[in-house]
């Protein structure tokens, strides 16, 4: 691929799509596919064309469209930002040597994504982080537990929560109950996809996801009750 | 839904809780549901928490030394003599 030999400026390719700015319907827990459809920004067709012929700067400008999306979903899914920075170079590096292998059998978005999520993957696994250590890093606590996951006295949640706040019980959460939750409710993959990429059982999915909401719910009302008696 | 889900105890309801929101069912239409207020103020913290998280819209930027850093390690890559 022919470079330039001052380094390439890579354009500011606005904040969100229109995909990202509509919301999901409040109605249903189940997600939809919402977060990673992303539809085509303007040029991406073209830069994709180019960057697949080798053009440099093609690829800066799917760098300069695609950086927060990746960005974004490596910092949720590892909650630190030195290694989402490391996972995010990584990401595009890999993009970089398969862009040509790309033949649009999915939204180039969709497979980018995928890309960078099994580069995530691979990043625990090395780690160690294995089904069998998901499995240990979910062992239910207190609050987990039937029974004792709600009080009749707390308010309810609605309204409630603001996006830092959240925000910040995600990162908060073990990784296997992260990486679950990540997946499913902000990057609206189904569990029969989580179970694929995570080796584990679709019902393992699914309990394992609803003890990340009910580590969340009982970490947001902690915060909630903290800011009442301030 | 089973005749007998209306005698359930909270506890054997939360214990299938996670099977029946994975399954898309009306959960709101279940009888131990419509009988305790307590699951329905889980379910819907649960359907909050959930609804919360999809307005988490990717807006973390990285920083721009990473393109900076990116472009460099392309580059070494195409010019290490393993490549082709």
């Amino acid at each position: 691929m022919p470079h330039s030999k001052t380094q390439t400026q890579v354009p500011d390719a606005g904040a969100q799509s229109p995909a990202e700015q509509t919301a999901a319907p409040a109605s249903e827990l189940r997600s939809a596919a919402f977060a990673r459809t992303k539809l085509p920004s303007a040029g991406e067709a073209e830069a994709l064309v180019q960057a697949q012929a080798g053009d440099h700067h093609a690829f800066a400008h799917l760098y300069s469209l695609h950086k927060r999306r990746i960005y974004s979903l490596c910092l949720r899914m590892v909650g630190n930002i030195a290694e989402a920075e490391d996972l995010t170079q990584e990401a595009f590096l890999q993009l970089h040597r398969k862009i040509a292998t790309f033949r649009g059998d999915s939204a180039f978005s969709t497979w980018l994504h995928r890309l960078a999520i099994n580069v995530v993957l691979m990043h625990l696994r090395k780690k160690g982080l294995s089904v069998i250590s998901l499995d240990e890093a979910m062992d239910p606590a207190d609050e987990d537990r039937p029974g004792r996951s709600f009080g009749a006295r707390d308010p309810s949640l609605a309204g409630a929560i603001d996006r830092m706040t959240l925000t910040r019980a995600i990162d908060d959460l073990p990784t296997g109950y992260r990486l679950i939750f990540v997946l499913h409710d902000i990057e609206g993959y189904e569990h029969n996809e989580i179970a694929e990429m995570l080796d584990c059982s679709i019902g393992n999915s699914k309990s394992q996801l609803h003890k990340a909401r009910l580590r969340l719910r009982h970490a947001l009302r902690s915060s909630s009750r903290q800011e009442a008696r301030r | 839904m089973k005749e007998n889900a209306i005698n359930m105890t909270c506890a054997e309801f939360q214990a299938q809780l996670p099977e029946l929101i994975g399954s898309g069912e009306q959960i709101a239409e279940h009888p131990h549901i419509r009988s305790c207020a307590l699951c329905r103020a889980l379910l819907a913290d649960l359907e909050t928490i959930a609804e919360a998280a999809r307005q988490l819209f990717p807006i973390e930027e990285p920083p721009d030394e990473l393109w900076d850093q990116i472009e460099l390690a392309i580059q070494k890559e195409e010019n290490s003599p393993d490549r082709g």
